[in-house]
């Protein structure tokens, strides 16, 4: 066994990924982005299924030289891809058997994983058989039986219900942290980021933008994704960012009586309820978001199509440098 | 399921249905008036004579045998071709496909100039080792398989491409060697392909006649197939050959009924 000394990255695919990446051992890092950003592809060129060149190192071996299956990572892929025509524990024992553990030792290993993600009396189940977290919990099993060195999740918690969900999400904060290797958590929601992550990786169009403490992340947000990820409205000006909570937004019909800079007409193009207050969303110069009460909601016919100024008091704005 | 979207769509359209009847027609006229039109005395006839047996029996054998060749020679070769990116693979599909749209006669002939007793490889395996192919029970074999082996290359290309890779990435990720992942995932996984393949070889194999006859001739017990005996058998005796066509039928259907509920259907 190497020491751990963790992950150093820097992958690029032509046209998809340029991602700089450097994660301690037993730290878990949360990479978020839209659709496109490059997230499924980070993964992907981790893992070795997509080609990449640049520079991965982990635990002090360089990565790039190794196919897929000498990486010693484990994958819990977005649509689980577990093998239909195996048994939930052949599945979680198919690693280890590959690995060249003879089959028994494979197979109790297997239903002790099964156990810990609490699936066990499912072990003779097909995948089709499976719910969707029950599904989950396996693939999870199927990832960490191996004690790989580096664990990549690829949106773990997508397609389950809400329940479902943040039980699991509470049960793989557990394993993550007695999981000893590197962790990469792809995710597109704000409290996987906030509740699992050691870290939070921003990435835009395939480059890492932001790479934080999740607190100085949500607090700072350099990208209009992430603002809205953590419920922020954040503005560019030149090389600086403005900050605000939507609670801090003025929302009126008429402009503002005082000359603030901090004020902006738009469209209402949507309202939902958020906490106690109605969250709207504003589409003008800028995309913003403000946090009404219900009365109010009402009083100012807040529909969709109607016109609004909003205004913000330079108080309630945090500023930052955009470069890093 | 497909039945109620038929119902809610609407009536199927005659412009469509019409043409699909006298598919139907087409395809079971002619196996109808050939069971109408042979005479049950000389069906009694034809079970009870030895050519028949011999050839049914060589029929079956070197069909059976032919399509274990295939499998063995045509699942790695739809492999390489449905899952490694290689240079040329487009001219190897090409190359393989051929025989598919050649006249089976051809196809005797081209065994004949590599396989034939003064033929480019026969010559030296005759020298060497005392065995020619052609006018023995192994060269039915080989003229089975070069014709049946394209038909099942191909559906198995489908059939492993209709699989996807997304378990063989998996596979690897959990440390599978291309050979267990090929063992243990892809085959398991392409399996109602790969028997489509078998039956589809097994099939094209039964009905051979072409090659099999150019290049192997037709002796009784040794080269002569069902569809050789039938063929000599029609300029004789037209009875004799409805006879033994109706019996190649029952028993072409038969096996192919037997291996679909072992095979097609149970597959997942």
């Amino acid at each position: 066994m190497t020491a751990r000394t963790g992950l150093d990255a820097n992958l690029v695919v032509p046209d998809r990924l340029d991602a700089a990446l450097a994660v301690g051992p037993g730290e878990v890092v949360a990479v978020v982005g839209p659709n496109g950003a490059g997230k499924s592809t980070l993964v992907h060129a981790l893992s070795g299924l997509v080609p990449a060149t640049g520079r991965a190192v982990l635990d002090g071996a360089d990565l790039l030289g190794r196919t897929p299956r000498e990486r010693s990572v484990g994958v819990v892929f977005q649509d689980q891809r577990l093998f239909p025509h195996l048994s939930a524990l052949d599945n979680v024992a198919f690693g280890l058997r590959s690995r060249g553990a003879d089959n028994r030792a494979a197979r109790a290993r297997a239903r002790d994983w099964l156990e810990r993600l609490a699936v066990a009396d499912l072990a003779d189940r097909r995948p089709a058989q499976l719910s969707g977290g029950q599904a989950q919990r396996v693939a999870i099993a199927r990832a960490l039986v191996t004690d790989p060195d580096l664990l990549l999740l690829d949106e773990p918690f997508t397609g389950l219900d809400v329940g479902v969900a943040a039980m699991l999400r509470i049960e793989l904060g557990r394993h993550l942290a007695e999981f000893r290797g590197v962790t990469v958590l792809v995710t597109h929601d704000a409290l996987d980021a906030l509740t699992l992550a050691t870290s939070l990786a921003v990435l835009h169009q395939g480059r890492v933008v932001q790479h934080g403490a999740p607190d100085e992340v949500a607090a700072r947000p350099r990208t209009e994704h992430v603002a809205r990820l953590v419920g922020l409205n954040v503005i560019r000006e030149g090389d600086r960012l403005r900050s605000f909570s939507p609670a801090a937004v003025t929302v009126g019909l008429q402009a503002p009586a005082d000359s603030t800079r901090n004020r902006w007409q738009g469209v209402v193009r949507g309202a939902a309820p958020h906490g106690d207050a109605i969250r709207i969303q504003v589409s003008g110069d800028r995309d913003l978001i403000a946090d009404v009460t219900p009365a109010a909601s009402r009083e100012l016919a807040l529909v969709p199509g109607q016109q609004v100024w909003l205004s913000v008091k330079e108080t309630a704005v945090t500023t930052y440098d955009a470069t890093s | 399921m497909s039945t109620t979207s038929t119902d809610t769509l609407g009536r199927p359209p005659l412009v469509l249905m019409l043409p699909a009847a006298a598919a139907v027609l087409l395809l079971v006229l002619p196996l109808a008036a050939m069971v109408v039109a042979t005479d049950p005395a000389s069906l009694v006839d034809a079970l009870g004579s030895e050519p028949l047996q011999e050839a049914l029996w060589l029929s079956l054998v070197t069909s059976t045998v032919a399509m274990l060749f295939c499998l063995v020679l045509g699942l790695p070769l739809a492999w390489l071709l449905a899952r490694v990116d290689f240079r040329g693979r487009r001219l190897v599909r090409a190359l393989v496909t051929v025989p598919m749209v050649l006249p089976p006669v051809v196809a005797g002939v081209a065994l004949r100039a590599a396989f034939g007793r003064s033929g480019l490889f026969g010559e030296p395996l005759l020298d060497a080792t005392g065995f020619a192919f052609p006018y023995t029970t192994w060269g039915v074999v080989l003229a089975h398989v070069f014709v049946s082996l394209p038909f099942v290359t191909i559906a198995i290309e489908g059939g492993l491409r209709t699989a996807g890779t997304a378990y063989d990435d998996a596979a690897a990720t959990l440390g599978a060697t291309r050979w267990t992942t090929f063992r243990r995932v892809t085959v398991p996984l392409a399996l109602p392909g790969i028997a489509a393949g078998m039956v589809l070889g097994w099939a094209r194999s039964l009905g051979e006649f072409g090659a099999t006859i150019t290049f192997n001739g037709n002796y009784p017990g040794t080269t002569q197939t069902m569809p050789t005996l039938i063929y000599v058998a029609r300029q004789s005796d037209a009875d004799a050959a409805l006879a033994l066509s109706l019996v190649m039928l029952v028993v072409s259907v038969a096996v192919l009924v037997a291996l679909r509920d072992k095979w097609l259907v149970a597959a997942p």
